[in-house]
């Protein structure tokens, strides 16, 4: 079977622009993660790989799904006891979600993105049957090594994905998915696009739903859906409101609750963010010609987004934030982190310090996925706001 | 050479431990005064080896911090740094070095030089947010050595095999590319003989350290893994690839050995061995390995005499005719078995627990170091559960008093030492029957 012949997600089609978002929204608000099930119930098989970035190419070169592991807005009451405290909480419903049985997986990939992630594969294969693997993405991509470190890398990871594939992964086959890869980046560039210049024709969280849908169906049907609604967006009439144009940083790893990025776009215009960066992370098409490992591996070093988990001397994290929040034509930035989300903490620091010098007006907030009551931060985001409105 | 006597020999490793510490500490202080220059480093992967190449002296932030905790001072450098911004939630070692960073050096062990360069390796990734700080506050370089650990539990591969030699040869070039770095930071050209000098230093220490782990398997056991564990592993980490940090640890061997061979054990009469996983508890140091030894229960080993000794404890030793290449294996050998000792420490332990005759494994996980807590839970389940073992999680921090509770800790330790008694018990009258 290859990831061409199943659809798992048919209920926007033959939807309005507004029936469709909200069919997108209710997928990807919901827990149980119905796109994975349904592959499943195809016959295919899952690869669950952690935030923030892997290859997919790989996976999907394999026939099988990729699925984003994110956590999700359930409780953890298989997990809790396999974690103690200070931690945060998507690495608890990460693991809820294959022990509760809602996400079942073939292979499960994490990275040493951050000291608490890089125990999930240890965690994992102690308590599952499947192979619980680890990538190791360079650390120091400035080194002249890093690139054919990371073809040997992902190079690996093909034996290993294959063996649970139960199939030759060619490089025909990763040339064929990295077209369709290219594909989805250039649809998800527009999407941003869309954000960036006519913020009023998409709600924060419509945007945030579709970019979201990447990580759990078949790409080629997330192509289908981009390439149908952007359209259908752009021919919409709403009117542009007097609202402050802010970047949404803190959406690397634990993502917001969905409540949360819709409070944000009542207030405010979120014209660019990193809500789940590592679907986005190649910035520009990966080359189809000679080597496809190579070419994703120079793709991942040379061209590719930021994030508080990944340093580079030539990428220093808060000059990117400004060079996003100055791209995006914003007027303010909202520098979010996840509870116990130890990088984001840390990055914040720098990150208001260099908004400081740079004179950029920045609310500081702390999130968990699963915070249900936003009343109070509505209201503090809400003087913000008027502050800037009315200054 | 004089034949040392039980008067001069037992406690001579914890005497001139100290002494060394001390002058390590002057000579940063010397260094910080004259406004020489020193390299910033870590435990887990200190490369030492090129740095003392370079005879830059080393400073380890990590210890500079446990130093505040144990000298009870840690919460005036964590709220400094708290002051300015970092919350309570991260890593008290890189608050407590912010607010020294903030006051100039200034240390209770005297001044800290600031940094010409910092060279860290993966093995924590605080380790590169902490480093990050230096190189935006000092505008001083900052060179990841990033060593591929192990990809699955049971599937590390050795010398020879291609995925390996991969690993090697991405070492081996940042390695080199280190070298040139601190040629151009110190101004001196690598000399390679003295290179393996020092290459030839840190073999005897490694030698020896994981000799010393394995004499204290004895019965009685020869030293507290937590207490007089924690000074080995200073000179371990700051006198790595040194003569004087050599001939410490040959002379540690000689006392363990002499204590193995004449059945001098602790100064506790030991009824209870017990293995330590996790990070001490600093702010109470001398009390927390009280509320065990006032039962009988004595540290045998530990996890941390393995990670915070970047994995030496596993004796690999450099081929000096091939010193580069050997000391990429070397790393990747040595970091890997200080990440799989925290990571996947469960089949460890389990060997560890059989070696050592231990009766009982203690985890004491902390907020303040994810990387070696996250995992724990999970791991003592396992431990628990597949193989019978009696443990004991008690949670607190390596800097943060604030959530360090005495009283708690000692009802569980009472309450885990009354269940060991009661389970002997049981055993005992079983064996009757």
């Amino acid at each position: 079977m290859t990831s061409t012949a199943v659809r798992v997600f048919p209920e926007w089609r033959q939807e309005s622009v507004d029936d469709a978002l909200y069919q997108c929204r209710e997928m990807v608000e919901s827990p149980d993660f119905a796109t994975v099930s349904r592959w499943r119930e195809n016959g295919g098989k899952v690869v669950g790989h952690f935030q923030v970035y892997f290859p997919e190419e790989v996976i999907h070169a394999a026939g099988m799904l990729p699925f984003k592991v994110r956590g999700a807005a359930v409780e953890p009451n298989h997990a809790d006891s396999h974690f103690g405290s200070y931690l945060c909480s998507i690495l608890k419903t990460s693991l809820e979600l294959a022990l509760s049985e809602r996400v079942e997986l073939d292979l499960f990939v994490s990275h040493p993105i951050c000291d608490a992630a890089r125990n999930l594969s240890a965690i994992w294969g102690r308590n599952f049957g499947h192979p619980c693997q680890i990538l190791y993405l360079p650390q120091n991509p400035n080194s002249s090594g890093s690139i054919e470190y990371l073809r040997h890398e992902y190079d690996r990871m093909r034996r290993v994905v294959a063996e649970v594939a139960e199939r030759e992964i060619t490089d025909d086959d990763l040339r064929n998915s990295i077209a369709v890869f290219n594909e989805n980046r250039r649809l998800l560039r527009e999407l941003y696009e869309i954000k960036r210049e006519t913020p009023w024709l998409i709600a924060a969280e419509d945007a945030y739903a579709l970019v979201s849908l990447a990580g759990m169906m078949p790409r080629e049907e997330h192509n289908e859906l981009l390439g149908a609604l952007l359209p259908q967006i752009r021919r919409r009439t709403n009117k542009q409101e007097d609202r402050i144009r802010v970047v949404f940083e803190g959406g690397f790893c634990e993502q917001p609750p969905f409540d949360l990025v819709r409070m944000l776009g009542r207030t405010t215009y979120v014209v660019d963010d990193d809500f789940l960066i590592g679907l986005r992370w190649i910035t520009g098409d990966v080359s189809a010609a000679g080597d496809p490992l190579y070419n994703l591996a120079e793709a991942y070093i040379e061209r590719s987004s930021y994030s508080p988990v990944q340093h580079d001397l030539r990428k220093p994290k808060e000059e990117m934030l400004l060079e996003r929040i100055r791209g995006a034509g914003a007027e303010a930035a909202i520098l979010a982190a996840a509870k116990m989300c130890e990088p984001g903490l840390e990055e914040q620091v720098t990150y208001t310090h260099a908004l400081d010098e740079a004179g950029i007006s920045y609310f500081v907030s702390e999130f968990e996925e699963n915070m249900s009551s936003f009343e109070q931060l509505e209201m503090q985001l809400e003087t913000f706001v008027e502050n800037l409105l009315f200054a | 050479m004089t034949i040392d006597t039980a008067a001069n020999i037992v406690g001579r490793g914890n005497a001139e431990g100290a002494a060394l510490f001390r002058e390590w500490f002057d000579e940063l202080d010397t260094t910080a005064r004259n406004g020489g220059q020193a390299a910033y480093v870590f435990v887990m992967g200190s490369i030492n080896e090129i740095l003392k190449a370079f005879d830059l002296p080393v400073v380890f932030p990590e210890i500079n911090s446990l130093q505040t905790a144990v000298r009870r001072v840690a919460h005036e450098y964590l709220e400094e740094a708290e002051d300015h911004g970092y919350s309570p939630d991260i890593c008290g070692y890189v608050k407590a070095d912010v607010a020294v960073q903030l006051r100039g050096g200034e240390h209770p062990m005297g001044r800290i030089p600031s940094p010409a360069l910092s060279v860290l390796t993966n093995a924590c990734n605080t380790y590169i947010k902490w480093a990050e700080i230096w190189e935006r506050m000092y505008r001083t370089p900052m060179f990841t050595i990033d060593i591929p650990g192990t990809r699955q539990a049971g599937t590390q591969t050795w010398a020879g095999d291609s995925d390996f030699e991969a690993d090697r040869t991405y070492v081996e070039v940042q390695l080199r590319e280190l070298i040139t770095l601190c040629e151009q930071v110190t101004g001196t050209k690598f000399d390679v003989d003295k290179f393996r000098e020092v290459l030839g230093y840190a073999n005897v220490m490694s030698r020896s350290w994981s000799r010393i782990l394995e004499l204290n398997r004895s019965t009685p056991s020869l030293f507290n893994a937590l207490t007089d564990g924690t000074i080995f592993l200073g000179v371990a980490n700051g006198f790595r690839g040194t003569a004087a940090g050599a001939r410490y640890f040959e002379r540690l061997v000689e006392e363990m050995e002499y204590k193995a061979a004449n059945g001098i054990g602790t100064s506790i009469e030991e009824k209870y061995r017990l293995l330590f996983v996790g990070v001490p508890c600093y702010p109470i140091f001398r009390r927390f390995n009280e509320l065990f030894t006032d039962w009988g229960g004595t540290f045998v080993n530990s996890t941390y005499l393995w990670f915070a000794s970047g994995g030496t404890n596993r004796g690999f030793e450099y081929d000096l005719a091939n010193p580069l290449s050997s000391l990429a294996e070397g790393l990747l050998v040595s970091v890997r078995q200080a990440m799989d000792a925290m990571f996947h420490q469960d089949e460890v332990l389990v060997d560890m627990v059989r070696d050592f005759s231990a009766d009982g494994v203690i985890y004491h996980p902390i907020k303040s170091c994810r990387t070696v807590s996250t995992g724990l839970a999970d791991g003592r389940r396992y431990l628990t559960e597949k193989h019978g073992i009696a443990t004991l999680f008690i949670e607190s921090d390596m800097m943060d008093r604030r959530v360090v509770s005495e009283a708690q800790m000692k009802n569980r330790i009472d309450a885990f030492f009354e269940g060991l008694g009661s389970r002997w018990r049981q055993a005992a009258s079983q064996d009757k029957e």
